[in-house]
């Protein structure tokens, strides 16, 4: 096994279609632990820590973007990114310990594809693009596009992610992330929970986007919940809505972490609590911030 | 602290100085099992059953044998057949549970070890080991295991303790039975009665050191172990006993340990590094994973247990029917001995019946673990207790009280109980201001108690005084929990020296005289008691040597504050410092060694207050408050004291909320790492509130009973009652994980 650490995003595209089982790589806080598991070593391991736009995190007037390879330490420390987002930011706060935190990212913790990804739901309500490079240039993917079932991505052999796009937040809005462990910390989603919404003037959901990890192969939006929020202002009975359409949309497993129906009642549960803590968020950011 | 009696002007038992081991361990310089390095030395890996019962067909090693760097393969055929040889059954259970002969009992028991000049080598050689097996049917559980027809994992196994004697094999290894009394009579005088059965899942001691061993073979037949362990005599022991030898030929030496909960009072790697390293002429270094430190080392048992209980109106329990079934792993010797004795030990009660099963089952030998038994049938006998209180809306402190056993209470196990200081914890904790703490929504709050008989056995200690007056304490206890600080502070209060002037020293086996394991709570007790006679022996020695320099007879001379001085004060004093100058002249080296059998043990009781918040939505629990109470007879190191209080506690509630191990069908352990074996982590838990409980244990020169495993008897009970006060359920299944108290919620409403 060959390590190599490119410092542009070029040379780490060529080093990837010239060898075939080449693997990039960020923190890894996940493939390291793989390979010592038993699972097949690569022939090459491509660090893209060492290029220089692949740990950024950069806000201008309508958009951030966050490297690939950004320590996700970075979305839970830089205040205006926190501010902005609480939602993503507390789910990247999520993954692992702090140390972890210091290497993890969200390109690998998007790429590395586990249907309990912290930080997927989260982008996923957030509508984050993913730029990916690749032998012939870049292009890009909505973030809901990019893993196509556990362990499974969108991306050929010899692409890998550059950075993420997130819109601003709009005002009148907030975000929310939620999971569920028997632990308080350094634990995997038995099942976790996005939201987002925008309110109108009177207080009414203008919009709203919830999804749900660790429920299914793939992160999951729940459409009927979001029509039943958009036009109301979240009372009881909205809420016991989003609660069942959030069941009704798992297709969970039984498994050593939790059970089907479990899973199915905490999905209801941790959409709802969302949902609430983002509309709190989403009357707080009136006008300017 | 609640102290029953006033320290009677101790100058250093009773504090708090810095450990002696402190340093080492901040510094990262202390050497554990692992760190160990020798010249020349090869690493070797264990090959492990895939199968949870199988027998062995064959076991190929050439291809292992002839690959790059591999010096040695090693199968049980490499070892003595203890049974062909007459070996007592318990031997040739360790030996058979070492390295397997003809079958294999459970998922990662060891069938083959290879060791290589690198550990990439030596893993790979492993993976070329090729074994051939024949699948048997398995059996997990006590139910499987018990069922008509099961499986045999040993095919001659006649229950023990049944007369007269089954004709037939079974996987009941043995029956406990305790009675007292007329159990329909104490149910006919009850006003109420609870009845209830309960599950335990085996659980690991998760020390967070994975065993390792060192071996270095000589050509003479002697070899060198090193090993993290809780005892090396023990080690050496075991080990001779598997290789055939004399335990003189072995010499062990202890490394500093990360933890052993009793895990670590077994061997599994020792004999397999010494026929390795003969084998190969060199020395081998065995580490285990953490994968294979759960599948093949520890756990406890899990159980099934019923309880039926009966209380009067003004709370003395009548009558208590017990029946326990104890998985002990692969072979026979789960600990159900020690829960029938300590199931209804903390109470007087007349009429009782107490009847436990030891059953054999297809997975890992079950080893030791803090108070081993206890703490499964006190989360039985006292979530029953705590049902009755309610009934007859008795308080759960009260109920207690009224049932309490007392210096000369019968115990349910036989002997009259000496004094204790169960009492004593039960008012600690109905004083201590969380007994009357406001509970917020959807808190509760539970209690809960738990008896250990604490062990005694077999002790030695040398003290050593050097030639400036400071003194070395040497004994053979491998220091799990603090017993340096321990023996530092007895050896200082002794000599009448300062504390910063004892080194502590854990020898080898060659080094100090026979030491059993630091376990069962002993250590303070025997090997303290151990170092207190080996320093009296030298007060003695220099009242003698200050008698002679003043001409006077020895009784002229006493010590005080380290130093002789003449009853009269006809000469100016003698400073420990002043003979140890002179001890060329007045003897000869000044040294002591003192061997003991422990002359009484004395028992420890603990009462537990535990603070719940059930979120009714997830199931989740968390433990908002905590509260122990514990009789320690002396608190010679408080704060190890504590130390020993908080982490039973904590233990205890990894066990009540989340611990469990997940076997698929086929036997294989599912969730061999931290990430899914969910021990708590710091942010789960709340400050443990401690309470020292010092009521004397007569038996010991300073009232020591032992106070490392009666901690972790309550916290099941606790933790489940205190689920119950918040929520209005019933949890009779261990783990208390979110998963079952939403279950258990949703009947609720359902």
């Amino acid at each position: 096994m060959k390590y190599v650490a490119p410092s542009s995003v070029e040379e780490a595209a060529s080093l990837l279609s010239s060898s075939p089982s080449a693997q990039v790589f960020a923190g890894a806080t996940d493939v390291v632990p793989q390979i010592r598991a038993g699972r097949p070593a690569p022939d090459v391991l491509v660090d893209l820590k060492k290029i220089k736009e692949l740990v950024a995190l950069n806000s201008d007037g309508d958009k951030w973007t966050v490297g690939a390879a950004t320590p996700t330490a970075y979305l839970t420390e830089d205040e205006a990114f926190s501010h902005e987002f609480p939602g993503l930011s507390e789910a990247a706060g999520l993954i692992g310990s702090d140390q972890i935190q210091n290497r993890s990212s969200l390109g690998g913790n998007l790429c590395n594809a586990s249907p309990a990804a912290d930080s997927v739901p989260a982008m996923v309500v957030n509508g984050v693009r993913a730029v990916v490079a690749g032998p012939n240039g870049t292009r890009v993917l909505d973030v809901s596009e990019v893993v196509t079932g556990p362990g499974q991505t969108a991306l050929d052999d010899d692409e890998f992610i550059v950075e993420f796009e997130i819109d601003k937040m709009p005002s009148r809005s907030g975000d929310a992330y939620l999971r569920m462990i028997p632990r308080t910390e350094m634990d995997i989603a038995v099942v976790g929970a996005g939201a987002r919404v925008t309110l109108a003037d009177d207080g009414s959901i203008e919009q709203a986007v919830l999804a749900l990890g660790a429920v299914a192969p793939t992160v999951v939006r729940i459409p009927d919940a979001e029509q039943a929020l958009v036009g109301s202002t979240a009372d009881e009975e909205t809420l016991n809505a989003v609660a069942a359409a959030a069941s009704e949309a798992c297709d969970p497993i039984d498994d050593k972490r939790g059970t089907v129906e479990y899973r199915k009642q905490v999905a209801g549960v941790l959409a709802k609590r969302a949902v609430v803590i983002a509309i709190e968020r989403a009357e707080q950011r009136n006008g300017t911030n | 602290m609640a102290i029953t009696e006033e320290n009677p002007g101790y100058k250093w038992v009773g504090t708090r100085p810095i450990r002696p081991d402190g340093l080492e361990k901040v510094t990262g310089k202390a050497r554990f099992g692992a760190d160990l390095v020798l010249p020349g030395m090869l690493y070797g890996k264990v090959v492990r059953s895939p199968h949870a019962h199988a027998r062995i067909v064959s076991i190929d090693t050439s291809a292992a044998e002839s690959m790059e760097g591999v010096k040695a393969v090693i199968t049980g055929a490499d070892f003595p057949d203890l049974a062909a040889n007459g070996a007592h059954p318990s031997d040739i259970d360790v030996a058979n549970n070492a390295i397997a002969r003809d079958k294999v009992l459970y998922e990662g028991h060891v069938v083959a070890a290879v060791a290589a000049i690198t550990r990439e080598q030596a893993e790979a050689a492993a993976k070329a080991v090729a074994v051939t097996y024949e699948v048997l049917p398995h059996v997990l559980t006590v139910d499987e295991a018990m069922a008509d027809n099961a499986p045999l994992l040993h095919e001659a196994m006649i229950t023990k303790g049944v007369d007269p004697a089954p004709e037939e094999p079974s996987n009941i290894a043995s029956k406990i039975l305790h009675e007292r009394g007329d159990l329909d009579q104490g149910f006919g005088e009850a006003d109420a009665v609870v009845e209830r059965e309960f599950t335990t899942k085996p659980v690991h001691q998760g020390y967070i050191e994975p065993h390792a061993a060192v071996a270095d073979a000589n050509s003479d037949g002697r070899a060198h172990i090193w090993c993290s362990s809780q005892g090396h005599f023990q080690m050496r022991a075991y080990t001779a006993t598997v290789l055939g030898v004399s335990p003189g030929t072995l010499k062990v030496t202890a490394a500093e340990i990360g933890g052993g909960f009793g895990g670590k009072t077994v061997i599994y790697l020792e004999p397999l590094a010494v026929r390795l390293s003969q084998r190969a002429g060199r020395p081998v270094k065995l580490v285990m994973d953490r994968d294979e430190v759960f599948r093949a080392t520890g756990p406890t048992s899990g159980t099934r247990i019923k309880v039926k209980m009966g209380v009067s109106k003004d709370g003395k329990i009548t009558a208590a029917e017990v029946w326990m079934a104890y998985e002990a792993g692969a072979y026979a010797g789960s600990p159900v001995g020690a829960a029938g004795m300590t199931a209804i030990a903390c109470y007087d009660i007349p009429n009782f019946v107490v009847e436990g099963y030891d059953v054999v089952c297809n997975k890992p030998r079950v080893a030791a673990y803090r108070a081993p038994g206890a703490p499964m049938a006190a989360f039985a006998v006292e979530s029953v207790l705590d049902e009755l209180a309610r009934n007859i809306e008795m308080d759960p402190i009260d109920i207690r009280l009224a049932n309490a056993a007392v210096e000369g209470t019968q115990a349910s196990y036989g002997p009259k109980f000496p004094r204790i200081g169960f009492v004593e914890t039960l008012e600690a904790i109905k004083e201590h201001p969380n007994y009357t703490a406001e509970l917020g929504p959807n808190q509760g709050r539970g209690v809960a108690a738990g008896f250990w008989f604490n062990a005694g056995m077999m002790s030695s200690a040398t003290v050593h005084v050097n030639e400036n007056g400071t003194a070395t304490v040497v004994t053979g206890s491998p220091d799990i929990g603090g017993s340096r600080q321990s023996m530092a502070l007895m050896a200082a209060e002794e000599l009448g020296i300062p504390y910063e002037s004892i080194k502590p020293v854990v020898a080898d086996t060659e080094t100090v005289g026979f030491n059993d394991v630091t376990g069962g709570s002993r250590v303070t007790l025997a090997t303290g008691a151990a170092v207190v006679d080996a320093c009296r022996l030298i007060v003695e020695d220099l009242r003698g040597r200050a008698a002679k320099t003043w001409d006077v007879e020895v009784d002229q001379v006493e010590w005080v504050d380290g130093q002789a001085q003449h009853v009269d004060g006809a000469q100016p004093p003698l400073s420990l410092n002043d003979l140890a100058a002179k001890s060329g002249r007045t003897g000869g080296p000044i040294s002591a060694n003192a061997s003991l059998n422990s002359r009484g043990v004395g028992a420890g009781f603990s009462t537990q207050l535990c603070d719940v918040e059930v979120d009714p939505e997830t199931g989740v629990t968390r433990v908002v408050r905590y509260l122990t109470a514990q009789d320690a007879g002396r608190a010679i190191s408080p704060d190890y004291v504590e130390g020993q209080m908080q982490g039973g506690v904590v233990q205890g509630i990894g066990w009540a909320l989340n611990e469990e191990y997940i076997h698929d069908t086929e036997g294989v352990m599912e969730n061999p790492s931290f990430l899914d074996y969910r021990m708590p982590v710091a942010s789960d838990l709340p400050m443990i509130d401690c309470a020292i409980v010092e009521v004397p244990n007569p038996a010991h020169p300073y009232g020591v009973r032992g106070v490392g495993e009666v901690g972790i008897v309550p916290p099941m009970a606790a933790v489940g009652n205190a689920i119950h006060d918040a929520v209005d359920v019933r949890m009779t299944e261990l783990p208390m994980s979110p998963i079952k108290v939403l279950e258990a919620l949703n009947e609720n409403d359902g």
